[in-house]
């Protein structure tokens, strides 16, 4: 019992700040200066209409998804084989090819700040979601070859020599047999890509300016000399959430093995 | 020590059966004799996990009482029960050396310290792990892993009863006899009640005084392992236990004879008796006879049968061989001459044929 | 990795583009940061070679040596309370029945939330105007809480912000690892008549290594290169207090353009992460598996 209320209170200290943004995005600004409601005493769409009518909300929240999704779909055909590698083969220098792909995870976006803003340049991808998208790969490539490595390594290498035996080659036996089998786990890599790509900022906002305005900078310019604009806000934050609970809702069922990397 | 009694017995994982089949366990009476070691022997989900599970009040049954001796045990937790559980897997507290796990459960209990030791070693010259009582627990292979899992349960000596859930599961085939053997040496020494949980019939065949076997949530037959060899009491039983199985053949009764197609068997008086006052034209009568028992008759005098095919297994060959119809399996030891694919002649010896009526063995008091 | 694996060094072939994309990703930009830091950067075309001046001038520093030890005491913190407290809730999750799928969905929510909104959700809710929570601490308990002027308030909203943001991933790795704890064990348990501590001592804190050990290294770097949301709440301040490594990493870059200099301070921050991050794991995985026992 005193555990269920432990939990539950927990969970009130994740929901309520949650309930206040969302809350306060469907109250009026005047509302939301003048008056501390839990409810919001009239209801108004203003501020989501503002964000769908207006083209740079619009393309702000395009370009996000953007980035996301090709990062995603860059990193994974790269991730997998390499995975695959380090959980079946011993070769020259795996363990310190491995351990540099994990530094890069601990690395502080920070310090590549200026050389990321001149390499981009340089090659005329800068402000593009492509440039965000290489730049994610930084830290997103290295967790997945983990995490598919873990969920590989699960995998018997009894299952593999049998094919070898039956006659596969390497790629049919990758495609037909090898990858339904880790489906859960490319599942995972692919979420996790999603989530550390879609709440990225600093890297984000270095490498665009004005064609590729994400999220972030938006949310930003929102904040004025004038006054903020907090409704405006409150409702781009919440629909910031969207994608997030639409993604742990389909990988609800191994969001725990998955936070686990595999490992469990 | 204890005698376990069984009164009512019955788990329903449901909360309350409403018919049969919501039972994971049939209602049951039973007495665990004390220091009977006994093996409880079934497929994968007949019930003989929830079974020792009630023992050790690891859950509690749904209907019914369970007691020691004469204490109603029902409602009280494991380890006020006082009994040991071994389970499939090999359970350590990883963190600690061999002699803190074996002295944990004493330590839980408050026992004073020199005591504590003098029974970690002596638990430990028994089981053959005094080199190892300083190593950490976690780096030991699986048979001493296993065996430390035993200890801990014979390291109280107040210790009614040993429960083994397929202990032997994780341990090689070459240790797993040893590992029987010490297990058999301990019980000679100690008497503790055993309950051996295993689906493996040598295990159990070779471990226990008695073996229980277990089908559908239910105790189809207790008995020595001769008596479950020779006279299977359920049709169960006869297929269970056996390699090959026993061998069944559907039939009627007519004149003190089985008839099995044209074919008849002569029955004995107590068979054809009882079949004789059970019968009615519903029931289904079965003929069982083991492979082993089966003999070559000579000339042909005997049972025709039609062989279809001879696997040679070294000091016996197993003949796959049709009886009107139906497919029996006959073990003829060498001696006993070639044998072709074809007709042959054979005889079933009175003394080893048994009858059932609806599955159940009839008709034995007089035989056995 | 396991040890059980084919030795074939073609399997480098299968590596490779991997390794290229991430060499393009973070080894060109190293490099030019390790050329930066031994610079002092007037503009793009115009640079002097200074050696281990910059270094020097680092670990000297006042902003660089405050930043850091913020950053320490900031991590140590987040970390003490973070980590039990996910073991707490982990223990607390229901291993079945309907309520798992909710609760596990609940308690990744803030793992997906972009890290500028984490800072809008805690300041909306913090602040003494607008936010239900800073109304609540001011207008109902009469505290004095404001945190863009106090220094406590300040600390207390970046740090309450980390537990609501990070918990959850201590949570959801303990949760995975104790799901994966055979029931035998704690049967065994309530037979050998181990309390409720006893099982979490000697049953649950041994089989939680595994995870405890990513989960604090992944703390432990994350909270180690905090930005937005202090950034976006507090802004750093009242005064500088809540500056952290890289908001004083990105101020000394992009705000007063002095490249060289900040490229030596990302240098011995990204050592420092490196370091201590080998220090735990070396640690976390030692720790309890020596042989020998008592």
């Amino acid at each position: 019992m005193v555990r269920r209320i432990g939990l539950t209170l927990f969970i009130l200290f994740l929901l309520i700040p949650i309930y206040w943004l969302v809350t306060m995005s469907f109250k009026s600004n005047q509302e939301i200066i003048t008056q501390l409601s839990l409810w919001p005493s009239d209801w108004t769409l203003e501020h989501y209409r503002t964000i769908f009518d207006h083209p740079d909300w619009r393309g702000a929240f395009l370009h996000s998804l953007s980035y996301v999704l090709i990062n995603v779909a860059i990193t994974l055909p790269l991730a997998i084989p390499a995975a695959y590698a380090f959980s079946r083969f011993n070769f020259l220098g795996d363990k310190h090819l491995f351990f540099w792909l994990l530094t890069n995870l601990m690395a502080p976006p920070a310090v590549f700040l200026i050389p990321y803003f001149q390499l981009y340049h340089s090659i005329h991808l800068f402000d593009t979601v492509f440039a965000v998208a290489l730049a994610h790969t930084l830290f997103n490539l290295p967790l997945a070859v983990w995490i598919l490595e873990g969920f590989m390594s699960g995998v018997p290498r009894e299952i593999d020599e049998t094919a070898y035996l039956d006659g596969y080659s390497l790629p049919r036996f990758f495609i037909k047999i090898f990858l339904p089998l880790i489906g859960s786990g490319i599942g995972v890599a692919a979420f996790f890509c999603f989530m550390f790509s879609w709440i990225e900022l600093l890297l984000v906002q270095t490498l665009t300016t004005t064609n590729a305005t994400p999220i972030p900078t938006m949310m930003g310019s929102a904040f004025t000399a004038s006054g903020t604009n907090w409704g405006l806000l409150a409702a781009a934050g919440t629909l910031t959430l969207v994608p997030g609970v639409i993604v742990i809702w389909f990988v609800r069922n191994r969001i725990a093995s998955g936070f686990a990397l595999g490992r469990v | 020590m204890a005698l376990i009694r069984f009164d009512g017995v019955a788990h329903s994982y449901s909360g309350h059966a409403r018919q049969d089949s919501d039972y994971a366990l049939q209602p049951m009476n039973f007495r665990w004799e004390d220091g009977g070691a006994y093996a409880l022997l079934g497929p994968s989900g007949c019930g003989k996990s929830t079974l020792l599970n009630i023992c050790s009040g690891l859950l509690a049954p749904s209907e019914g009482r369970v007691y020691f001796d004469d204490q109603d045990v029902t409602a009280m937790s494991p380890e006020k029960r006082n009994i040991a559980q071994v389970f499939q897997f090999p359970v350590l507290y990883d963190s600690m050396s061999v002699y803190d796990n074996l002295a944990f459960p004493l330590r839980n209990r408050r026992v004073a310290r020199p005591q504590i030791d003098k029974r970690v070693r002596e638990v430990a010259a028994m089981l053959d792990l005094e080199d190892v009582l300083k190593r950490r627990a976690s780096g030991l292979g699986a048979e001493l892993k296993q065996k430390i899992s035993m200890g801990r349960g014979l390291v109280r000596d107040d210790t009614s009863a040993i429960l083994f859930d397929e202990p032997l599961t994780v341990i090689d085939p070459q240790l797993k006899w040893r590992l029987r053997r010490q297990l058999k040496e301990v019980h000679k020494q100690f008497s503790h009640t055993l309950i051996y949980v295993t689906h493996d019939q040598i295990e159990a065949l070779t471990f226990a005084e008695k073996v229980v076997v277990m089908s559908d949530g239910e105790m189809v037959q207790v008995g020595t392992p001769q008596a479950l060899f020779e006279r299977p009491e359920h049709t169960f039983v006869g297929y269970f236990i056996g390699s090959p199985g026993m061998n069944f053949l559907p039939c009627s009764i007519a004149n003190g004879a089985a008839v099995v197609g044209s074919t008849h068997i002569p029955l004995t008086d107590a068979q054809a008796g009882a079949a004789a006052k059970h019968g009615s034209g519903n029931d289904q009568f079965k003929l069982g006879i083991r492979p082993e028992f089966v003999t070559r008759a000579a000339g042909d005098n005997g049972l025709k049968v039609s062989v279809t095919h001879v696997a040679d297994m070294g000091e016996f060959r197993l003949v796959t061989a049709k009886l009107e119809g139906h497919e029996i399996k006959i073990k003829l030891p060498v001696e006993a001459g070639e044998v072709d694919t074809g007709e042959m002649a054979v005889e079933f010896p009175s003394r080893w044929v048994c009858l059932y009526r609806n599955e159940r063995l009839i008709g034995d008091e007089v035989t056995s | 990795m396991n040890d059980n694996r084919f030795s074939d060094n073609r399997a480098w072939f299968l590596a490779l583009p991997a390794v290229l994309m991430v060499a393009f990703a973070s080894l060109i930009p190293f490099m030019a940061v390790v050329n930066y830091s031994v610079q002092i950067v007037f503009s793009m075309q115009n640079h002097a070679f200074v050696g281990w001046e910059t270094f020097r001038d680092a670990l000297t520093n006042e902003e660089f040596r405050s930043a850091f030890y913020r950053q320490v005491i900031y991590t140590a913190i987040v970390l003490g309370v973070e980590v039990p407290l996910g073991i707490g809730v982990a223990l607390t999750m229901p291993r079945s029945g309907k309520a798992v799928g909710p609760v596990l969905v609940v308690l990744a929510l803030p793992l997906l939330v972009p890290w500028n909104v984490v800072g809008l959700i805690w300041q909306i809710f913090s602040r003494g105007d607008i936010g239900l929570f800073g109304a609540f601490v001011n207008n109902w308990l009469h505290l004095d809480y404001n945190y863009s002027t106090g220094f406590f308030s300040a600390w207390f909203t970046v740090i309450i912000m980390s537990v609501w943001h990070w918990t959850s991933l201590v949570a959801l790795l303990c949760y995975a690892g104790l799901c994966a704890i055979p029931g035998a064990f704690y049967q065994a348990a309530r037979i050998d008549g181990a309390s409720r501590w006893a099982v979490f001592r000697f049953i649950e804190l041994p089989k939680l290594r595994g995870v405890l050990t990513i989960a604090i290294l992944l703390r432990f770097v994350y909270s180690f290169k905090v930005y937005a949301e202090p950034l976006i709440v507090t802004g750093g301040g009242p005064g500088s207090t809540t500056t952290f490594m890289t908001e004083m990493l990105a101020n000394t870059a992009l705000g007063q353009f002095e490249y060289g200099k900040a490229a030596a301070y990302g240098l011995l921050y990204f050592l420092v992460i490196l370091l201590i991050s080998y220090i735990f794991y070396i640690v976390l995985t030692r720790v309890g598996t020596n042989e020998g026992g008592e």
